[in-house]
């Protein structure tokens, strides 16, 4: 059936034209802005007028009463620097230049040998490089991904057998424990993150990674709910037929209900990558040692060391961590905005 | 019981044991620890010391608690009211059908997606008091900068606005919703010559009730634990002003060891959420209409 609101009047469209433009504006801005920061210099992400787009100061610089027409000018003393010697020149201002684009070290010169010339667009795609070099990024974006897998594949199993369970088969007394399923959905984790903690350290599994996946293999409440809705739109006599012919149980689950079930299982899967992929509170109460970190964790513990100052780096590090999450989403647009739908059903 | 019923109930208390396993040992076991703690002295490095309802006899008292109490509910308070309307109002401008809507609804649903970690971190830069792009935007209107994060009496509106930002999965299922409406009961409304206002008020809203119901729950819950967003953009101050009431149960456990009194911060947590639950139950009780199935 094909639905429309209710049609407002032609001015109606314009207002609302109006209204949707501002406020992805408005939405819209946070992710440029990040983006924008991302490829900046540092001495360009504190200019006193914000620019959208990254752009550079253009120095000329006598160095040993050679011109350099374009320099890379640092105003404090950078790490890579020339040998020092009779050539600092004493009881000035000092910056440090080298031409853009070498390698080479910073030489120092009186702040009056360096002259602006004009500004030019710049991305400072570098950013990049020093963030991922900052955090053992690799390490653990390796780290999340194999949590991911384990979550993803524990979930999914184990929600599809209990969903069978409580949808395929009439066993007495099923539907008052599936009501006790929905309830545990209503428990705040605060109320049992104690005992699990002390349950975990008793087990000797505090600062390993088992107490993030370990859980995802007994089934999730939310997607034993959302599966169970599917598998029971399922026609009986599928599975009927299967029955007289003597199949079993499990094979009726594994060869007639998972194949026709793949996209509401696609669904449980990647929800449950997100939602490892963006978990910051059980990483952080449960791993010790750095070198497990998660992508979350990584990333609040650079923005703790470096707490308000390398913008620049901050951005490129956030953008990093978020990109996979958005390429996910639009490569499985449709199937992740009608499993967002499915989720209202429950009312 | 007949042989059929008894098979039936042994195989499909087989298909759910994994639940009943983690159910037993990751739900009903802590809950349990978790009552019998809040009534103890415990530190996770000895064993709890019975107390009674000492630790809930000392939340009464303890400033820093009720703090973070009040912090919460004047957060939730704001936040609820922006995020319901924003959710609400954005599906309803994306209902109807123009050219371009799916790349609004990218733009409006991409944000709930960002890791709360980097989404505090984005806010902290926007909210920055000397070259965040809030206060450059404010300065066009010759408005001087606010100090978002480090002034008591801004520092919770700014945590509202990561909120507002991330409602996308509200908007989203808003418009799933919107889509079951009927397309009869609007040409009815319309012969009668209901304006679109009368339209939305006496056929929108009474047909998707149950979902807004849905959603007031879940972001009621949401909310009152809000954790990750403040603790990132400022540990909870200034003045523990963003204090917030998991932050100071997490602190009280893993940071004092405390956690007897934290088990009771988590109980009475517990209460609160169950109570509000009850009472937007009870309030939108006779405004929600429940259609026939077909």
């Amino acid at each position: 059936m094909t639905t429309r609101g209710p049609r407002p009047i032609n001015s109606g469209a314009v207002w609302r034209g109006i209204a949707l433009v501002l406020l992805s504006v408005v939405f819209g801005a946070p992710f440029a802005w990040t983006v924008s920061t991302s490829l900046k210099e540092l001495s360009e992400t504190i200019r006193p007028t914000p620019e959208w787009i990254p752009r550079t100061t253009i120095y000329s610089a006598v160095v040993d009463g050679r011109k350099i027409a374009n320099a890379e000018v640092s105003w404090s003393t950078p790490s890579q620097i020339a040998p020092l010697g009779a050539s600092l020149p004493r009881g000035l201002e000092v910056a440090w230049v080298r031409p853009r684009g070498s390698s080479t070290a910073f030489r120092p010169v009186p702040k009056s040998a360096v002259q602006p010339e004009g500004r030019a667009i710049h991305f400072r795609w570098r950013n990049y490089a020093e963030a991922v070099s900052k955090i053992p990024f690799w390490l653990y974006a390796r780290n999340t991904l194999w949590l991911c897998a384990l979550c993803v594949i524990g979930v999914t199993t184990s929600s599809a057998i209990v969903a069978y369970g409580f949808s395929r088969i009439q066993w007495p007394g099923r539907d008052i424990v599936f009501l006790i399923v929905l309830a545990t959905m209503m428990i705040p984790f605060p109320v049992t993150m104690v005992p699990l903690y002390s349950l975990f350290k008793q087990l000797g599994l505090i600062g390993t990674m088992a107490p993030l996946w370990l859980p995802a293999f007994f089934g999730n409440a939310f997607f034993i709910f959302l599966l169970r809705q599917f598998f029971r739109s399922i026609p009986q006599d599928l599975t009927d037929a299967a029955r007289i012919d003597g199949c079993r149980e499990l094979r009726i689950f594994w060869s007639v209900i998972c194949p026709l079930s793949t996209s509401a299982l696609t669904v449980v899967a990647i929800f449950q990558f997100i939602e490892t992929w963006n978990d910051f509170l059980g990483p952080f109460i449960y791993l010790m040692d750095q070198k497990q970190f998660t992508l979350a964790l990584g990333l609040q513990f650079f923005q703790s060391q470096h707490g308000g100052t390398d913008w620049h780096q901050l951005m490129a590090a956030s953008t990093l961590v978020a990109t996979p999450v958005i390429v996910l989403f639009f490569l499985a647009q449709k199937t992740f905005i009608e499993g967002i739908s499915m989720t209202g059903m429950k009312s | 019981m007949t042989p059929v019923e008894r098979r039936d109930l042994r195989v499909g208390l087989l298909f759910i044991s994994p639940w009943i396993m983690g159910f037993g040992a990751f739900m009903l076991y802590p809950l349990g620890a978790s009552l019998y703690y809040s009534l103890c002295d415990y530190s996770v490095l000895s064993t709890p010391v019975f107390t009674g309802l000492h630790n809930y006899t000392t939340l009464a008292r303890d400033d820093v608690f009720l703090q973070a109490l009040s912090n919460t509910l004047i957060y939730g308070a704001m936040a609820l009211p922006v995020t319901m309307v924003l959710s609400l109002a954005l599906a309803l401008l994306l209902h109807a059908p123009f050219p371009g809507r799916g790349v609004f609804r990218t733009v409006f649903f991409l944000p709930s997606l960002v890791p709360l970690v980097a989404m505090a971190i984005l806010w902290k830069w926007l909210l920055n008091v000397d070259h965040g792009l809030i206060n450059h935007f404010l300065g066009w209107f010759e408005i001087p900068p606010v100090d978002w994060l480090g002034s008591v009496r801004w520092s919770k509106v700014s945590m509202v606005l990561p909120a507002a930002w991330g409602i996308g999965g509200a908007m989203v299922i808003y418009l799933a919703s919107l889509q079951d409406v009927p397309v009869h009961l609007y040409e009815a409304a319309k012969l009668d010559g209901a304006s679109y206002w009368r339209q939305f008020w006496h056929v929108t809203l009474p047909v998707i009730s149950p979902v807004i119901y849905f959603n007031l729950i879940m972001t009621i819950i949401g909310l009152l634990q809000v954790f990750v967003v403040p603790y990132i953009m400022t540990e909870g101050g200034p003045s523990r002003s963003t204090l917030f009431y998991v932050q100071y149960l997490y602190d009280t456990a893993f940071r004092y060891l405390r956690m007897g009194y934290a088990c009771a911060m988590a109980w009475i947590l517990f209460v609160i959420i169950l109570g509000l639950t009850l009472l937007a139950t009870w309030a939108t009780a006779k405004r929600i209409y429940y259609m026939a199935e077909e």
